[in-house]
């Protein structure tokens, strides 16, 4: 008896929210249906950005009906794509978690007339499954700051490389450029480090305290992340070596975190490349246009330095929080 | 025979010093400059202030593990976590005071010091009045922690853009040794004094050993087992007051990621069970510093950035094995062979019976310790 009690109660705490969600599904009339499948705000300060202007362009006011789901789980991810699918919108958004196991549900989504973009991720897939995609092109961040490191007018170029996650996409892109410029002998990489699987800060400042205590003579830091940025700053600092604007070491991080932006601002750092969260606007304006491109799409990108940073591009596209004009994060 | 005192009881610090050694001796052969300090900025710069800096975080987590780990025979993996909520706190505080004194940053580390309390008491009831296996119990909050101080940080990663704070994270003026070491220093000496005249240790030990027996000599294991969650939550606070001093910002997606690890295998190099009962926090402490050494080691020997994982984990293997009682016990054989048989030797160099007759009652002694 107990036991079917319970069978019968699991069933109904199962079936609630299938009965709830069905509830929640009206049609508006003469709005756009979007449905965004995205990753939580909470995984990064990038993704947070990412989030509230998906929020703020895919809104009401806008003329858009849209259904947001956020989650790190691939296979949550499916099934909510599914479901959007089933509701019948006219655009489906994805920033897969797993750039795998999708293809299905592609399939699905074309079969269903429903037109896919893939956001600042891409998916292993064929070209024929979706409509287009928008993300940053990290090899092109890699270039433009190697080209930044390359135009410095330095006698020679000794440089310290601080690897973000070894294999991921945005190392591999940003870490390709100045391993070519290193190949063809127009710079030296001096030391090669990695702040590990969370771009940590620590493992940062060890790679140029190790450097330091080698005795290796450098002249520029390449991090490609802001944290791991501040790390080598921190490490130089504490060594009293000289750095920024009128220092001897030139320093350029990843992200246009604002406090980053800031201290570029300041002198503090030299310059920062952009990574771009924001997609929301380019695609609703593909959308509104009413003619959607195909294939990749790659955004463009900003790299600011101390010459050419301003209050407006700092507050415009930054991400994080801001600590004020002035204001220097060591 | 005070010789031999001093043996038993630093014998179990054998291997995490044996292991520091090791590394110590690989870093000279790369250059025999190691040791050397030098003074930057009013403050001393080297390897060896490089390493108490680095460390010092993982140090105070380590303690805290080690106790957990005595008194509930299980990990607490939330360790990471609880630090970047008690740390988000403590900033939510100090950024929203009007004006940043060192009365503000004390108020606000207080305060946090309660924040990890109360994560330390979460983790502890569930362990101690709920049975929960610490690991499953602390799963809870190294899940979910992240996400809660994202939502106090206000979606943002706030700055410390203070003077006190970076003084914290740096140095102080005058002073010779960079803060964060001092704050660590301060803690393990804090630590020793509440063993040395506490029960603490006698109590966890015996809950670590045998609860059941601990509980008919009076001892309340849920109580000793809750009350190392608790000194654990105290840990976290400190832990992440310098984590987040040190890097100026607060980061909650990448603050002390996954330390847990190294506070684990810091307890494990410093030669304790990670099964509970009888445990060295010297040791432990020592297997911290060592873990950061081998962190920094690796760096010295500019191992390739790909391949740095894998060689932290075969030097972790290494030292594992080399620590395993299999191990252990096959050396202590040797040794005393060896020992047994210099004792001969001595004794039919000298035809001094005297030797002999001397040197059994102490090993009568060192049987009765």
């Amino acid at each position: 008896m107990k036991k079917r009690v319970l069978c019968i109660l699991v069933i109904l705490l199962v079936a609630s929210p299938l009965v709830l969600f069905a509830g929640g599904a009206q049609e508006e009339s003469g709005m756009i249906k979007v449905g965004i499948v995205n990753l939580p705000p909470e995984e990064s300060g990038y993704r947070q950005a990412n989030v509230e202007a998906m929020n703020s362009v895919f809104s009401k006011e806008n003329g858009y009906d849209a259904k947001q789901t956020n989650t790190g789980d691939n296979t949550e991810q499916i099934a909510a794509a599914k479901g959007y699918i089933r509701d019948g919108v006219d655009y489906l958004l994805i920033s897969a978690a797993n750039a795998s196991g999708w293809d299905d549900t592609l399939k699905s989504a074309k079969d269903a007339g429903i037109k896919v973009i893939l956001f600042d991720r891409l998916i292993d897939t064929d070209k024929a499954n979706f409509q287009a995609a928008l993300v940053s092109d990290m090899a092109y961040e890699g270039d433009m700051a190697t080209q930044w490191v390359l135009s410095l007018g330095l006698d020679k170029i000794n440089l310290i490389l601080i690897r973000g996650q070894m294999g991921s996409a945005a190392e591999i892109g940003r870490s390709a450029a100045v391993l070519k410029a290193a190949g063809a002998g127009k710079l030296k990489i001096v030391a090669d480090g990695t702040g590990g699987d969370s771009w940590s800060l620590e493992e940062a400042r060890k790679v140029v305290e190790a450097a330091i205590a080698a005795g290796k003579d450098f002249n520029v830091i390449y991090a490609q992340n802001d944290g791991m940025a501040q790390g080598a700053v921190q490490a130089l600092e504490a060594a009293g070596i000289s750095h920024g604007k009128s220092g001897k070491v030139k320093v350029i991080g990843f992200d246009f975190n604002r406090f980053a932006l800031r201290n570029v601002q300041a002198g503090y750092w030299d310059a920062d490349m952009q990574c771009n969260p924001r997609q929301a606007a380019e695609i609703s304006k593909w959308i509104k246009s009413g003619s959607l491109p195909s294939g990749i799409q790659y955004q463009k990108e900003l790299l600011l330095t101390t010459d050419t940073i301003t209050d407006e591009l700092i507050d415009q596209w930054g991400i994080n929080a801001d600590p004020g004009k002035g204001v220097i994060t060591r | 025979m005070n010789m031999q005192k001093v043996m038993t009881r630093m014998s179990h610090l054998v291997l995490p010093i044996s292991v520091l050694l090791l590394l110590i001796i690989i870093n000279l052969i790369k250059g025999a400059d190691y040791f050397s300090i030098t003074v930057v900025k009013g403050a001393l710069y080297g390897n060896i202030p490089n390493i108490l800096f680095g460390a010092s975080e993982l140090v105070i987590l380590t303690i805290g593990m080690t106790l957990v780990t005595a008194a509930s025979q299980g990990q607490d993996i939330s360790i990471g976590v609880s630090a970047t909520i008690t740390s988000a706190i403590f900033v939510l505080f100090v950024i929203n005071a009007a004006e940043v004194t060192l009365v503000t940053i004390i108020a606000g580390f207080l305060i946090s010091c309660v924040a990890g309390l109360l994560i330390g008491a979460f983790n502890g009831i569930l362990v101690s009045i709920f049975k929960v296996q610490p690991m499953v119990a602390t799963l809870i909050l190294f899940t979910g922690g992240r996400s809660i101080a994202f939502m106090i940080d206000g979606k943002l990663s706030p700055i410390l853009a203070n003077d006190i704070s970076n003084q914290i994270g740096t140095v102080i003026p005058g002073v010779p040794i960079q803060t964060p070491i001092i704050l660590t220093v301060v803690f393990i000496i804090i630590t020793a004094w509440v063993l040395k005249t506490t029960n603490l240790r006698l109590y966890a030990q015996s809950v670590g050993i045998n609860p059941s027996a601990a509980r008919l000599n009076g001892i309340n294991p849920k109580k000793i087992i809750f009350l190392t969650f608790l000194i654990m939550g105290v840990c976290t606070a400190v832990a992440g007051f310098i984590a987040v001093n040190k890097a100026g910002r607060h980061d909650s997606v990448n603050l002390l990621k996954l330390i847990m690890m190294d506070a684990i295998l810091a307890v494990a190099i410093g030669g304790n069970s990670l099964s509970g009962g009888k445990f060295s926090i010297t040791g432990s402490i020592i297997g911290a510093y060592t873990i950061e050494m081998l962190n920094r080691t690796l760096l010295r020997l500019e191992v390739e950035p790909e391949a740095i994982k894998a060689f932290k984990a075969v030097f972790i293997i290494i030292l594992m094995v080399v620590s395993s009682p299999v191990v252990r016990d096959f050396t202590r054989k040797i040794m005393d062979r060896v020992r047994t048989l210099g004792l001969i030797d001595g004794v039919l160099k000298r035809h001094a019976p005297e030797t002999a007759a001397v040197s059994s009652p102490g090993s009568i002694k060192r049987k009765e310790e």
